[in-house]
């Protein structure tokens, strides 16, 4: 099939898909067959683009050109490749999880939740496949807003109110820096295409180019560097279906995805490497890891924690493109697709103890693991992928980030490694214990629960035995990290 | 200095008049009133106008033998559309006053402003 | 036939006003207005293209020879107008239909149609005339009516600022007259560019001085340039939704339109530009503009009120443009003009939807209307959108070729103002969506039903138009370019 069509019908999918579902929502089966559908429709066109990607071709679609060199067009290399495809194989997973939890818990507007979910992952591919700043841009915006009314999803006034730091975060900073860094780009170079190697190269002075991280660093606010972290805590008030595919994978790693995207083929390895003074987000990237690790202790709300958790892992992938060196920018690469699959078991396993047992904290839940074993397997797998033990995807990622680490003799980034894998073990461990090792306390409310609805432990049996497989066969992953940085 | 000063003289009533009828556009209350110094100022360019196509020593423009010097007809036209639009423009203000009274039961601008502030 | 176009474009909305008035008759008053509306736009397509085709046409009014008779000349410039104004028109018209019919009485109806009408043909005139005093009767003729329009709206308010803009309309219009006297009384001659021949000489004269201010002033009361706009949001606020519409989308555009063509056509760019410090004082006024007025729309509580200040903000940007005094920049605005058209008009499109609904714009009554209302406030937002800039609509276009002939005059504090105050558009539309899509409907509100076709048809060829130039933009940017460099060109 023609590149450009697979190219165009990864957006135009999920948009057709969000039609449907809202032409039928008042027939809630044939709506959420029509959701699951398109999240198959959608990774089997992923698949074949991957294909594409994997002979060496870059699958392209030029679409227009509102102004005069900045076209809106995409091209897909290996980096957006792999976003794209865990993106969309996690949405597969997600709906099935959905269909669980949001009748499990009769929540209102399903409708608007699952239209709203299918323009999110539109937005999503959008942007993993963009072929310059100008389109990444835009379906970044595009992302922040449909996934608004997901994260006001309740209606209360605490939903809005965080809603409302969701959209100020995002918006202000992606329109005060990041569009900013944009136009300086295109002033400085004429071009905002994304090429290997880079674009600012022997273009901007140094002072510049030092200005311009900073600006693209904090304008891409969904990468959550602390301290433009708030609107992620914020969002975790949306239904757990939200937090787990969008704020532990698509938004969250639309960010990272944008700032390893800008570090590898807008600044180019070898410009930062030589730039002084770019040391700066290392050190941002590290105290980020310790600082909401140790908030994450102190969490006793699960999701809380959780999000915490993503704010850490997040910096952890910045940090590792933050050595600038290929090595550890495959590490990071690899780190978007292992913390996906980790994060987003730990959120179903939140949601699973949320709809079984109406549980939101963590001294909630002594003995639960006698209850819910297969949830809190789940929760434990994930656990380990999140410290990085053997026999979990976290492994592979953190095993590159430390070679890279050594490699540049980063004294700064192995304290922060050793470190955060304590603190990890330190926040998600007590859980594990808990639940399966404490007796559980005698009659307390809701106690008489077994395990989730069936979808919703099918979705996290599957994205935990992704976990372990992702350390087992890491061929794919692996393939597209080494061609990111060209090797 | 004198005489150049009086020989202006139809200029200078019509600044007189200008600035007359814009005071009282501003100043006024009465809605009414307003309008009358709206008329005012009109009326000023209208004279200003009519002093520009005057020619020293012309006669009115009709072509007749001997007769070399004439007035310019052109500007005296054109002030004849203008005070064509200046009656619509009065005559809509005044209908639009007399809607204003029937609606708000007055003619005062600030009694006006508190109602609408009230709504 | 094809010869006589210029003509036609202005005499055959102004004869079919007259006949409204003899027919009298709603619906067929409704008919003769919407097919004059649709052939005016053919009418300035057509035009266009031969401009872009075979360059300036002249028309001489009559056969009297210009500079003694009344000329019509199309340009790039207006040419590009004229097909804003008329496309504006063409897709009002339809909309009247029915939204007219729900907010006036049964007897006014025709009427309507007449002022209409002639608010068009006084617009489009404006547009085509290369005579200064024809501008000045056009003006009038287009105010007249617009003043008539508005006072139409159902609410009491409606009367009071149609005096409002009575009065200052006029006071505008009679300072733009004694400013084409003085020019008369210098050069003898009307005609435009005979003026500029004339002028040139003229260049210290103090009484050309004194002429420039009074044009430049009496135009931007009819402009609303900041801080002479205070009749603005009252008329668009209280006027009927098509009048709003209708007004928004072409009225200030048509001042603008007419303080280009003189500084730039009649007094040159280097006597506005560069003997008189326009381009600093236009920068101030912009600037300040674009700022307080958005602030000022943010704690609006009447949608249309907030459209209407917001309104007055755009200008701002296409003044900011304009006094840039290089090409890009010019183009830029010109280009914000054309956009602003067709966001404004998308969203007071939809108000107006609302309207026809709800019988009121205010904010609390609107909460919960997207649910019911889901192809109107989707519209809404899709053209809001466009009015903050966010790509790919029509909006960030014209923002991204601001902030590039900012950068190119090495302004960046400018640049940074025009992306900054964009948040303050992404507050004050977002207001409105929060309450409209995300609030629930107050308890006493029945249920209601989305728009009628009519009405929606008209909104979404807006909103389509915005997602259109947003991508395609070929077409519009190189007409304003084109514009723009044969305005700089010409006096350069």
């Amino acid at each position: 099939m023609n590149a450009g069509l697979l190219v165009a019908l990864a957006v135009l999918v999920p948009l057709a898909g969000a039609g449907l579902i809202a032409l039928s929502g008042r027939w809630p089966n044939l709506r959420e067959t029509i959701t699951v559908f398109t999240a198959v429709l959608l990774f089997i066109v992923n698949i074949l683009l991957a294909v594409l990607v994997l002979d060496g071709e870059t699958p392209a679609l030029h679409v227009a050109e509102p102004v005069e060199g900045v076209p809106f067009a995409f091209a897909i290399e290996p980096l957006g490749m792999l976003f794209g495809l865990v993106a969309s194989f996690l949405w597969i997973v997600n709906s099935v999880y959905s269909i669980g939890y949001m009748r499990g818990n009769k929540e209102g507007h399903q409708t608007r939740f699952y239209v709203c979910f299918a323009v999110a992952l539109a937005s999503t591919m959008g942007l993993a496949f963009s072929a310059n700043l100008f389109t990444l841009f835009v379906f970044y915006e595009a992302l922040t807003l449909s996934t608004y009314p997901l994260v006001t999803h309740a209606g209360t006034e605490k939903a809005v109110r965080a809603g409302r730091v969701y959209l100020g975060i995002l918006i202000s900073t992606s329109i005060v820096f990041l569009l900013t860094a944009i136009l300086i780009v295109w002033q400085q170079t004429g071009t905002l295409t994304f090429a290997p190697g880079g674009i600012l190269q022997g273009r901007v002075s140094d002072a510049l180019g030092l200005i311009l991280l900073v600006l693209f660093m904090y304008g891409i606010g969904k990468a959550a560097l602390m301290p433009i972290h708030p609107w992620l805590p914020a969002a975790m008030v949306a239904p757990t279906p939200v937090s787990a595919l969008l704020h532990a994978v698509a938004v969250v790693k639309a960010g990272v995805f944008t700032v390893v995207k800008v570090i590898v083929y807008v600044f180019g390895l070898d410009y930062l490497q030589n730039l002084g003074g770019s040391e700066w987000l290392l050190y941002v990237s590290g105290a980020t890891i310790i600082v909401a690790s140790v908030i994450a202790l102190q969490a006793d709300n699960l999701k809380r924690r959780l999000a915490y958790s993503t704010v850490s892992q997040l910096s952890y992938v910045i940090m590792a493109a933050a050595l600038f060196t290929p090595m550890a920018v495959a590490g990071a690469v690899l780190h978007i697709a292992a913390h996906a699959f980790g994060k987003i078991t730990l959120f179903f396993a939140a949601g699973s103890i949320y709809t079984a047992a109406h549980k939101t904290e963590v001294s909630q839940l002594d003995g639960i693991g006698r209850r819910m074993p297969w949830t809190m397997a789940a929760f434990g797998i994930g656990a380990l992928s999140m410290i990085g033990l053997p026999l979990t995807a976290g492994f592979v990622s953190k095993w590159y980030f430390l070679s890279g680490a050594l490699d540049t003799r980063s004294v700064v980034t192995i304290c922060v490694i050793f470190a955060s894998t304590l603190l990890n073990a330190g926040y998600f461990l007590p859980i594990v214990y808990r639940a399966f090792f404490r007796p559980a306390p005698e009659g307390g409310p809701h106690d008489d629960h077994g395990e989730a609805p069936f979808p919703i432990v099918l979705a996290l049996t599957v994205t935990a035995a992704g976990t372990i497989i992702l350390f087992l066969m890491p061929q794919l992953p692996l393939a597209l990290a080494r061609a990111v940085v060209g090797g | 200095m004198w005489e150049s000063f009086l020989g202006l003289y139809n200029y200078w009533i019509v600044i007189l008049l200008m600035m007359a009828g814009f005071y009282i556009v501003m100043s006024r209350h009465n809605l009414v009133k307003k309008l009358i110094g709206l008329s005012i100022f009109q009326s000023s360019v209208f004279l200003f106008y009519i002093s520009v196509g005057k020619v020293a020593d012309g006669t009115a423009p009709i072509i007749e033998e001997g007769i070399s010097s004439y007035s310019n007809p052109l500007p005296h036209v054109l002030i004849l559309t203008a005070i064509v639009v200046g009656v619509a423009t009065t005559s809509l203000g005044l209908a639009l006053v007399v809607r204003l009274k029937e609606a708000y039961g007055t003619i005062e601008e600030d009694e006006i402003n508190e109602m609408d502030a009230a709504d | 036939m094809a010869d006589h176009l210029p003509i036609l474009q202005v005499i055959l909305p102004l004869i079919a006003a007259p006949l409204c008035l003899l027919v009298r008759h709603a619906l067929a008053c409704w008919l003769i207005a919407t097919l004059v509306s649709w052939l005016c736009l053919a009418i300035a397509v057509l035009l266009l293209h031969q401009v872009l085709d075979g360059g300036t046409i002249r028309y001489q009014l009559g056969n009297w020879v210009a500079p003694w008779g009344i000329e019509y000349v199309v340009d790039r410039l207006n040419g590009f107008i004229l097909v804003i104004v008329a496309a504006i028109g063409a897709v009002v018209a339809p909309y009247a239909l029915r939204s007219i019919d729900s907010e006036l009485p049964e007897r006014q109806i025709g009427l309507f149609y007449v002022m209409y009408l002639l608010c068009l043909a006084g617009l489009l005139g404006i547009t085509i005339t290369g005579d200064a005093f024809n501008v000045f009767v056009f003006l009038e003729i287009s105010s007249l009516s617009s003043y008539a329009l508005i006072s139409m709206g159902r609410h009491r308010k409606a009367l009071h600022a149609a005096y409002q803009y009575l009065v200052m309309g006029t006071i505008g219009a009679t300072f733009f007259l004694i400013g084409v006297g003085l020019l008369y009384m210098m050069t003898g001659t009307l005609n435009m560019a005979d003026l500029a021949d004339q002028l040139k000489p003229l260049a210290g004269s103090r009484i050309v001085l004194a002429a420039f201010g009074f044009i430049v002033v009496g135009m931007g009361l009819k402009l609303a340039v900041f801080p002479l706009h205070l009749w603005l949001p009252n008329a668009y606020a209280h006027a009927p939704s098509t009048v709003s519409v209708f007004l928004a989308g072409t009225a200030t555009k048509v001042s603008l339109y007419v303080v280009l063509r003189f500084i730039f056509t009649v007094f040159g760019f280097e006597f506005s530009f560069v003997n008189q410090p326009l381009g600093p004082a236009l920068l101030v006024l912009a600037i300040a503009g674009i700022v307080v007025c958005s602030l000022v729309a943010i704690y609006q509580d009447n949608v249309k009120r907030l459209l209407a200040w917001s309104s007055v903000a755009q200008i701002g940007y296409m003044l900011l443009g304009l006094s840039f005094a290089t090409a890009i920049g010019l183009q830029a605005g010109l280009l914000h003009m054309f956009n602003h058209a067709i966001i404004k008009a998308g969203l007071f499109l939809a108000m107006g939807c609302v309207f026809l609904r709800l019988g009121s714009c205010r904010i609390e009554a609107i909460a919960g209307v997207g649910r019911q209302m889901p192809w109107t406030m989707m519209g809404f937002l899709l053209c809001g959108l466009s009015l903050i800039g966010v790509p790919p609509t029509a909006g960030f276009v014209s923002k991204w070729y601001l902030v590039l002939a900012a950068l190119e005059k090495g302004w960046w504090p400018v640049a940074a103002l025009i992306v900054l105050t964009s948040l303050l558009a992404v507050v004050y539309v977002w207001k409105v969506v929060e309450v409209a899509w995300f609030r629930d409907p107050p308890g006493t509100a029945g249920r209601i039903g989305e728009a009628p076709l009519a009405m929606l048809v008209p909104l979404w060829i807006m909103v389509g138009a915005n997602l259109w130039f947003g991508l395609e933009t070929s077409g519009n940017v190189d007409v304003a370019r084109a514009a723009a460099t044969a305005l700089m060109g010409a006096v350069q």
